[in-house]
């Protein structure tokens, strides 16, 4: 396939690693956040930080939109489908979300709930086309990549004047949990130091690399915006450590080819016009951030689910009940491990999940029990023969 | 969430979506996020819409630093050519 294998060629990341070992300087660690739940999934995937010298380390972030949205939301969704009889379209990593009381959208579809799993925002419009008897909501989620398609889609049914399609919003921003994670104080282990970042690839292309230059002029880090190929990760991982190295903090682009400094105006429009800042937001592990995520706009509140169903407008009502022995908190803040959780492969799994970050594939448990879980181990097992 | 694939646009629609092909996969796409794009270009796809078209000459550009890199340091490499696999 063009423009990915060529960015997974085995002997140059076998190259770059090398030259990572040569930049990296015995003398200290460096600790960089993947911010994006995309690069968690690669690092793993591709065995990237075993390529790494042991002071180089990935600490995973919060960019991983399943993953952050706080229970309440989930549970609100699920009323909204118990109460209105509402067909609820909803792309795939949502469907698998635990909710209060062990429920989750899939286990609702299978005792009978209309949830339908869509790949678009266009198959949901197409579904409240096909059904307009029936109230069609999408439940949307995500950061800048996936809140444009929405955009899209609400102006298309205002075009289309459909009477029965509407958006539950729970679109977030990343510079918002940026701030969020810089702010956190650093006492009582309750965040943990980080040196720079690797900033995301697709939401970068939205919002462009001009978006973080807060990072290094407020807070002296430096932030390189890579791909998802292993070898971006790899490249971007080396202009990280050359900046720390040189007592640099710059915004890098090491993904040329598709962001630019302004990034996708077309797209920023359509998101302007359709949706504005909420005064604030919980995040999971983050708790509420200010201005750090999108609502509808009163212009477009007949596609508002929020303004529509009554049940949606009182969410203080809900009262989530996480797991109590979950640690995705803390392992949304970079502070713990997924294999520091006393869940983690034994109650908590892919298949019967119990925390959020065990759902999306780029969730840090997930990426952990698919690709990692036997690492420490066999590390460990070597340690003790050599 | 934010995985995006390139793929390359092989026929432009009426209504403002495009035929495109990752491999032998072809999918069409929304192109209302795009401006301006032709047959031959490759764009970004995710959840159904073209997001951003891939700027190829800066693609190629990364891959011969890449190349560069590998002229430069390589001593010995008989894994040429391999692409990365799964780890475990």
């Amino acid at each position: 396939m063009k423009y990915i294998e060529e960015f997974r060629q085995q002997a140059l990341a076998q190259t770059l690693a090398r030259k990572i070992a040569t930049a990296a300087k015995s003398d200290r660690q460096y600790r960089i956040m993947e911010f994006c739940g995309g690069h968690t999934h690669a690092i793993f995937r591709y065995g990237v930080q075993d390529l790494m010298p042991s002071n180089v380390q990935f600490i995973h972030g919060p960019g991983c939109p399943v993953c952050v949205l706080p229970m309440a939301r989930i549970d609100m969704a699920i009323q909204l489908l118990k109460t209105e009889q509402v067909i609820l379209c909803t792309y795939a990593d949502m469907m698998r979300v635990p909710a209060t009381g062990k429920e989750s959208l899939l286990k609702l579809k299978a005792a009978g709930g209309d949830v339908r799993m869509v790949y678009s925002t266009q198959d949901a419009l197409n579904i409240a086309e096909k059904n307009p008897e029936r109230q069609v909501v999408f439940l949307a989620i995500g950061f800048e990549t996936t809140t444009p398609p929405t955009a899209v889609a609400i102006k298309q049914a205002k075009a289309l004047g459909l009477k029965n399609f509407s958006v539950f919003c729970n679109h977030v921003l990343t510079p918002a949990a940026m701030v969020g994670l810089l702010n956190a104080p650093l006492e009582n282990e309750e965040q943990v130091a980080i040196d720079g970042f690797l900033g995301p690839s697709h939401v970068s292309s939205i919002i462009g690399s001009q978006a973080y230059e807060f990072v290094p002029r407020e807070y002296q880090k430096p932030v390189v915006i890579a791909g998802f190929e292993p070898l971006d990760v790899l490249q971007a991982s080396l202009m990280v450590i050359q900046q720390i190295n040189q007592g640099r903090a710059k915004v890098e682009n090491e993904y040329f080819r598709v962001v630019s400094p302004e990034g996708n105006r077309k797209a920023q429009q359509l998101m302007a016009e359709v949706f504005e800042l909420r005064d604030t937001f919980e995040w999971r592990g983050l708790g509420f951030i200010e201005k750090s995520a999108l609502k509808i706009r009163p212009e477009f509140s007949e596609f508002d689910a929020e303004q529509r169903f009554s049940c949606l407008a009182k969410p203080e009502a809900i009262i989530a009940r996480d797991h109590k022995a979950c640690e995705c908190p803390s392992i949304l803040r970079g502070v713990k491990k997924p294999t520091d959780c006393k869940l983690f492969g034994t109650a908590c799994t892919p298949e019967n999940p119990l925390g959020s970050c065990m759902v999306s594939s780029e969730g840090a448990c997930a990426a952990y029990w698919s690709y990692g879980r036997f690492r420490d181990a066999t590390k460990t097992e070597e340690a003790q023969s050599a | 969430m934010c995985l995006a694939i390139p793929a390359e646009i092989i026929q432009i629609n009426n209504d403002d979506t495009a035929l495109v092909a990752v491999g032998e996969v072809h999918k069409t796409v929304s192109l209302a996020l795009v401006e301006q794009c032709q047959v031959g270009d490759f764009v970004l796809i995710h959840v159904g819409f073209a997001l951003e078209k891939l700027d190829i000459e800066e693609a190629e550009r990364t891959l011969a630093l890449f190349a560069e890199l590998g002229d430069t340091l390589t001593e010995a490499e008989p894994t040429v050519g391999a692409t990365m696999g799964e780890g475990q």
